[in-house]
């Protein structure tokens, strides 16, 4: 993975995630979210995780966005009206989010593991499909079931709370 | 040549934006999409490690990879369960704007 290549897609991600928070209209944000997940998406298979990139664009591009996009237009959500803004929260909140950034650079700068590149991979063909479902299906059975049963309880969530009366 | 620093700068700076996201807006439905944001800047950098425990073998550790896939899978579930609770609270209040739904404020 070149250099070049690793910056393009990086800044197209936090590019389009800044562009989440700053628009005003959800539906520009939505769609900001999708080419965000793309751009990640790529820095995964940049690190030869294909699997997990392919299922970020599934899961995420594919199925949630949908579902957000569906909210939003479901609520007919516009634009938000300028409202009177607090100042002093926004710049407070700003400053502890680049104070936040901050620290995480000089953390990092000052690990020297982050400092080696990745070593080399093995020549022969990587599964990864392969080998991510031998340790779910062996080390990881347990949590594996547990979020089964989670996605079940978020099914059966989701219809009660969706029910005409609320009790 | 790209480094494990450069991977956890770039994921540092997408949570950023998302805790700024979830700091800052005062739409509900951004907010949800903002800690979207942070949930994958942990995945990221999860990748990262992963590929970077390279074992002896040149195979990288894929412990990580299985953690990433149930953070998806948790994550996806979440949307599902909080879009209804928008949903809901959009029923009872007319509103997905955080500050007009304050009456559990102390």
């Amino acid at each position: 993975m070149s250099l070049v290549l690793f910056w393009l897609f990086a800044l197209v991600m936090l590019g389009f995630g800044a562009a989440v928070v700053i628009n005003r209209n959800p539906i520009a944000s939505a769609l900001s979210l999708v080419l965000c997940f793309m751009g990640l998406s790529a820095l995964f298979m940049s690190l030869d995780a294909f699997f997990i990139g392919i299922i970020q664009i599934l899961v995420y591009a594919g199925a949630v966005m949908v579902l957000f996009l569906f909210i939003i237009m479901l609520l007919d959500l516009r634009a938000e009206k300028r409202r009177r803004m607090n100042h002093v929260a926004i710049v407070g909140g700003a400053v502890v989010a680049l104070a936040f950034f901050l620290q995480i650079y000089f953390i990092v700068g000052q690990l020297s593991a982050a400092k080696q590149p990745f070593p080399p991979l093995a020549a022969t063909k990587m599964d990864d499909v392969h080998n991510i479902g031998l340790l779910l299906f062996s080390n990881y059975t347990l949590p594996f079931q547990i979020i089964g049963v989670l996605v079940l309880v978020a099914t059966i969530g989701v219809i009660v709370l969706s029910k005409r009366e609320l009790r | 040549m790209v480094t494990l620093g450069h991977y956890l700068i770039v994921s540092g700076a997408l949570f950023t934006i998302g805790f700024a996201g979830v700091i800052l807006r005062r739409n509900i439905i951004i907010i949800f999409m903002s800690l979207e944001l942070m949930l994958n800047a942990a995945n990221l950098s999860l990748v990262a490690f992963s590929r970077f425990r390279v074992d002896p073998n040149g195979v990288p550790n894929f412990n990580a990879q299985v953690f990433v896939f149930f953070i998806i899978t948790v994550a996806a579930a979440e949307v599902a369960v909080g879009l209804a609770i928008i949903v809901a609270l959009y029923r009872a209040r007319q509103t997905t704007h955080v500050e007009d739904v304050s009456s559990l404020k102390f």
